[in-house]
């Protein structure tokens, strides 16, 4: 399965009236890589994820997911073929228990059809599926309401809910953004699992160190132009990579 | 020596709940009356009301609640999915237009004519609203506003279905019985069926897109599919009320279109308290007859009528049935220590 080509973006163009926030981005990821995309505020980072699942239609370009187009589709289309993305704000079902924010995607076509899942069984995939990430069972704290956890958690739990998917090529909008350090310590090693395991990976993200230990890879986007793209090390040694960053975030 | 028994005062909801809000732990019938009382109150009130009223005036005043009770229920289900309809006359309409039209030109039985105007007319309806299912908030809204005052106008100028003299002398339920008890069971199943539904993983995914159709989304599932859904169970119930209240009165009218049918049921869901379906339930039993009873002060009644109702809401914004459930919750006994 090696250098199977798993998300194909070619020459993707995206306009908001004058702004251009993508623009002419292509680019080829291989399964099981591990991306990381970074970029200045406001560099098109997020854009470029909702292009790819479907939440924003591209002005023009094409997407191909596993050699069959994906422009334009509808993002529930796209999250049933096994792409599956968390939200830069979190987002989740603030009023229901931890665990039943997780019944939602595991409900969805795609899980059905794997299988597993079914009636009552729901509940308890979906407490496994967070002690796995950090919710100690034997604590009150996946049955509490989701509005009453501390937003590292919520972090977590919005993680939980794309793993819940099963997917094949996890898509992070700034996972780490408002963590702790600590959290981001303990959440970083189950990423990195997931990747060994065979997951397919990209993450948006402005904790550049961190993500530098986990990613192999990184697309540098500045003003929607892809300006460089590599492995850490050497991108972040182009003087063009600097200057989108004018030295402010290079860290270590 | 004797020791002075003390006591402490614990909450009566605390101990019987193991874990979660759905596995009760049960150790003495107090507890298990605690938990079984306001489940089976409201099914033995609507049941022995209409037979301690019997046929009076206030016995047809019970089936007319509960012809709007159902209404507000099918609000209550599609508010709970998100979509703030007020086109609830719009099932009503539909519905008894279906029923009286196939009962008053094909003459079907009145056995017929309530599946087909309830399967049938939210089948229509679902087909008239699926185009509008990605307008949100008050745009949805007025479409289902605007859709009943539009059957209204065509019924009126084509003169299609009877026009402005509605369908006539329809078949009667054959006694008053049968079509009282018809309605109370169906407000007492679609109450506690929608209760079980909402809780169900099914109705986790459709309050899921009431509150973050984007997360619903990225969860795999096609949220128009499930409003679509959530419509056509909606209205079904608002169709099969229409029909019911078209045979009871043995004729369909415009009226059945009129904007009544939309706000008593809206303003019984916000009294009662939305979302959790008895609230909805319990308003329109206090809305209903109360608005019967003011009738003997005349023109007044609806000035009257409008003041009772912004007084309830003013004190109690949350809705009666979540102020009762939350004191309910709150009943304490002592326990020895």
């Amino acid at each position: 399965m090696q250098n199977e080509v798993i998300l194909k973006v070619e020459t993707l163009t995206k306009r908001f009236g004058g702004v251009v926030a993508v623009d002419d981005v292509s680019f080829k990821l291989q399964k099981g890589e591990f991306l990381g995309l970074i970029g200045p505020n406001g560099s098109g980072k997020t854009t470029l994820i909702n292009l790819i699942t479907g939440f924003v239609k591209p002005t023009s370009g094409k997407i191909t997911y596993r050699e069959k187009e994906i422009t334009g589709k509808a993002p529930y289309t796209i999250a049933c073929l096994g792409i599956s993305r968390s939200f830069q704000m979190v987002r989740t079902f603030h009023k229901l228990p931890a665990f039943k924010n997780l019944i939602v995607p595991l409900y969805s076509p795609r899980v059905k059809k794997l299988g597993g899942g079914k009636y009552g069984e729901r509940d308890d995939i979906a407490v496994d599926l967070l002690d796995d990430l950090g919710f100690e069972r034997d604590s009150f704290v996946p049955y509490k309401v989701a509005g009453s956890l501390p937003h590292g958690y919520l972090k977590r739990l919005d993680l939980a809910r794309c793993m819940a998917l099963r997917p094949d090529l996890l898509i992070l909008d700034e996972l780490f953004s408002g963590m702790a350090m600590s959290e981001v310590a303990a959440t970083l090693p189950m990423i990195e699992k997931f990747n060994r395991e065979g997951l397919t990976i990209v993450m948006a993200e402005h904790r550049l160190k961190e993500l530098f230990r986990v990613a192999n890879r990184v697309i540098v986007l500045n003003f929607g132009r892809r300006i460089a793209d590599g492995p850490p090390k050497e991108v972040m040694n182009k003087e063009e990579v600097q200057k989108a960053y004018l030295g402010t975030e290079v860290e270590g | 020596m004797t020791e002075a028994v003390r006591y402490r005062r614990e909450r009566i909801d605390r101990g019987i709940k193991a874990r979660s809000d759905s596995i009760f732990m049960l150790s003495s019938y107090r507890e298990m009356l605690y938990l079984v009382l306001p489940r089976v109150l409201p099914i033995a009130a609507l049941l022995c009301l209409p037979l301690a009223m019997g046929g009076s005036y206030w016995g047809k005043v019970i089936f007319y609640a509960c012809i709007f009770a159902l209404l507000a229920l099918s609000w209550d289900l599609l508010a709970s999915v998100g979509l703030v309809s007020l086109g609830q006359a719009l099932f009503f309409g539909i519905g008894s237009y279906v029923a009286g039209g196939f009962n008053f030109y094909l003459k079907w039985p009145i056995f017929l004519t309530i599946p087909v105007a309830t399967l049938g007319g939210a089948l229509i309806c679902t087909v008239l609203l699926v185009p509008v299912v990605r307008l949100r908030g008050v745009y949805f809204s007025m479409v289902t506003l605007i859709i009943p005052l539009l059957f209204d106008h065509l019924i009126e100028t084509l003169g299609i279905l009877g026009g402005t003299h509605g369908l006539l002398s329809l078949t009667p339920f054959p006694n008053h019985w049968l079509a009282i008890y018809i309605a109370v069971i169906a407000v007492v199943g679609c109450l506690f069926g929608f209760r079980r539904m909402i809780t169900e993983d099914y109705g986790l995914v459709l309050r899921g897109i009431k509150d973050d159709d984007r997360v619903v989304m990225a969860g795999g599932i096609n949220i128009y599919w499930y409003k679509a859904q959530a419509i056509f169970i909606a209205s079904a119930v608002g169709c099969f009320a229409g029909a019911l209240m078209t045979h009871y009165y043995q004729f369909v009218g415009r009226s059945a279109f009129a904007l009544d049918n939309t706000i008593l049921p809206l303003a019984g869901a916000v009294l009662g308290g939305p979302g959790s379906f008895a609230g909805a339930t319990l308003g329109t039993f206090i809305l209903v007859p109360l608005s019967e009873a003011l009738r003997a002060l005349g023109g007044l009644r609806m000035a009257l009528y409008g003041i009772i109702l912004i007084a309830a809401l003013a004190v109690l914004p949350e809705g009666i049935f979540h102020y009762i459930e939350r004191k309910y919750h709150q009943f304490e006994r002592d326990v020895r220590i």
